[in-house]
């Protein structure tokens, strides 16, 4: 009985191996088309069960810390979906994950970022899976509700240093943030231009603490992922867009970073790979990425 | 056949049988022992080494003077900085602070529980104290960020209340134990002829305690100093909740980024160069803690021989 199932099973790694090695010669290299042997998934995964099958090995993603809830839930889904494929991912930063996408030590580099132009000429790919948005939230005894982008760089630089100038009580501001190895911090800094100039009256290790830091005091101001935003502060409107899922996606919220699955140009990926990267772009994968705390701009 | 060996001494009742079978036990033992006691050493090298190992390169990179010198700490800007003296000179005055308010304290606590207080009060008193350096210091930082944090923030009028002051009275709480403690024996230790003739000569019980007995036991009150020293540089998480974490140069009022906690906030999404960079922040602090205890031994040697 044993040795049956022994045999059958190496029968059927044995058949996936030369189906997955049809479906790497018939297909193309460009990454936006899906791959032949791929299951298109959009037109049913119910039809598409047997498929599934014919495609194993392992995908390794490396890259951006802050897509880690992403990729954890990418992982969970996908490896259902496709029994004999594993996803490794491993959390070294996005610049260390475009860096090995484009050496080819991985297959798909994670970028909590957008590409520049200079990665884009060396050959990065740029595929969107998700938009985070970044809050900026207050204490909810704090009066101000609206704030101008400008003005939020302008806190974190150090200009601004009361509240009263904002219409505000008088109070001094406490600017909270992240720790100086952060995603957060770093797209937050960023998209408000305010890299490397920020006034931190406290810095702190984790998301959390942020958020306890700035329910527990109303003089202060702090920044975290739209996801991680309780109640216990209230998040304020930029430009006077509120952050919400609809706002992010849209584009009318003007804090946010895309999550990007870098790969390179005319680099032929493993099937597996390129399955995993067309499921990451569909729609299918628009439930995980809600619940990784993101917004599908796909959905 | 260790467990033949464990039995058979206590069998026989003659000297004889009890020599003959005890001898290969006693050098398993003795091989245990050894063991032991080599692991503890090769812990304290291999840290060493390696600390060494990952240390230096970072400080040969960024150059010795900039590194402890430097003024300013921003590990992941365009032009990086690793300048490690804020950092330095918080741990040296958070230290200093904890002390100064810590050790008078402690001192005269130690007094009261070995000298002054009725037996059953102090039996009542120790525990506690023996508790208070049992709770997890992440408890000393939450009670810290719960109570003392809003309270220097509204008695200031500062923007946050985290900051040096807030982290020096929670580093003097948690340091008084030890100090109380080693104090505590050190006076107990006094012998009581001491006390006694300086009571036959006439002096009031206080004169005695402070004239006679905390001379007597200065050695061991001094262990005490140094330990809490110890105890207030290494700690980390009780203050990373309390002090701000923002590398600046220490003010009272200001958040400030100790040695400690230079490396528990960066070091989780830390690459490179910064990496390297904490673990030289991690050699620097070794080496403080290497000196106090240097600094330990001289003084409990002296109590050993005084």
């Amino acid at each position: 009985m044993k040795k049956l199932t022994c045999l059958g099973l190496s029968v059927v790694m044995a058949l996936s191996l030369l189906a997955g090695c049809g479906g790497g010669g018939t297909s193309t290299p460009s990454t936006s088309t899906p791959d032949a042997s791929a299951p298109s998934t959009s037109q049913g995964t119910d039809a598409s069960t047997p498929a599934n099958e014919e495609i194993s090995g392992a995908v390794n993603t490396d890259g951006s810390t802050s897509m880690a809830d992403v990729m954890a839930a990418f992982k969970e889904s996908f490896e259902g979906l496709y029994p004999d494929v594993t996803i490794n991912y491993s959390g070294t930063g996005s610049g260390s994950g475009i860096t090995n996408a484009l050496a080819g030590t991985v297959d798909i580099g994670l970028s909590s970022r957008a590409l520049t132009d200079e990665e884009k000429a060396e050959g990065a790919v740029e595929n969107i899976v998700a938009l985070d948005g970044v809050a900026v939230v207050v204490n909810p005894e704090n009066t101000i509700t609206n704030l101008t982008v400008e003005q939020i760089a302008q806190i974190y630089n150090g200009t601004i240093t009361n509240w009263s100038e904002l219409g505000g009580a008088d109070a001094p501001i406490a600017v909270i943030g992240r720790d100086a190895a952060s995603g957060t911090r770093g797209a937050f800094e960023e998209i408000v231009g305010v890299e490397d100039q920020c006034v931190y009256t406290n810095e702190y290790e984790s998301t959390g603490e942020v958020i306890g830091s700035v329910a527990g005091n109303p003089n202060a101001i702090g920044y975290a992922s739209l996801s991680a935003v309780d109640e216990s502060v209230v998040a304020v409107e930029v430009n006077g867009v509120a952050p919400s899922e609809a706002t992010v996606a849209d584009g009318t919220y003007e804090i946010q970073r895309p999550f990007v699955m870098v790969t390179k140009e005319g680099a032929e990926l493993s099937p597996a790979a390129q399955a995993f990267l067309d499921w990451a772009m569909s729609a299918d994968a628009a439930d995980e990425i809600e619940a990784a705390g993101c917004v599908s701009p796909n959905a | 056949m260790s467990e033949q060996s464990l039995r058979n001494p206590s069998a026989p009742a003659g000297r004889k049988g009890r020599n003959g079978g005890a001898r290969p036990l006693e050098s398993v033992m003795q091989m245990i022992f050894f063991i032991c006691g080599f692991i503890a050493i090769a812990f304290v090298l291999v840290i060493t080494i390696y600390l060494i190992i990952s240390g230096l390169p970072a400080i040969r990179e960024i150059g010795l003077v900039d590194f402890l010198f430097g003024q300013e700490w921003a590990s992941t800007a365009e032009e990086p900085k690793f300048g490690i003296l804020p950092l330095i000179l918080t741990s040296v005055y958070g230290t200093a602070g904890a002390i100064l308010i810590g050790v008078p304290i402690g001192f005269l606590m130690a007094v009261f529980l070995s000298k002054v207080a009725p037996r059953r009060v102090a039996a009542v008193v120790r525990p506690v104290v023996d508790l208070l350096a049992g709770i997890p210091s992440i408890v000393y930082g939450l009670v810290g960020l719960m109570v003392l944090v809003p309270f220097i923030r509204e008695t200031f009028h500062t923007a946050a209340g985290e900051s040096l002051l807030a982290a020096i009275v929670v580093l003097a709480v948690m340091i008084l134990p030890s100090i109380i403690s080693v104090s505590e024996t050190a006076l107990n230790a006094v012998p009581k002829e001491y006390e006694e003739a300086s009571l036959a000569l006439g002096a009031t019980d206080i004169e005695t305690y402070f004239r006679i007995s905390a001379p007597a036991a200065k050695s061991g009150i001094a262990a005490a100093v140094v330990l809490g020293v110890g105890r207030a540089i290494g700690e980390a998480m009780a203050i990373m909740m309390v002090a701000g974490n923002v590398a600046n140069m220490p003010d009272l009022l200001s958040s400030v980024r100790f040695l400690t906690t230079g490396i528990a906030v960066e070091l989780a999404y830390s690459s490179g160069l910064q990496r390297q960079a904490l673990f030289s922040i991690g050699l620097v602090l070794f080496l403080f803690i290497m000196c106090i205890n240097v600094i330990l031994n001289v003084f409990l040697k002296r109590d050993k021989e005084g």
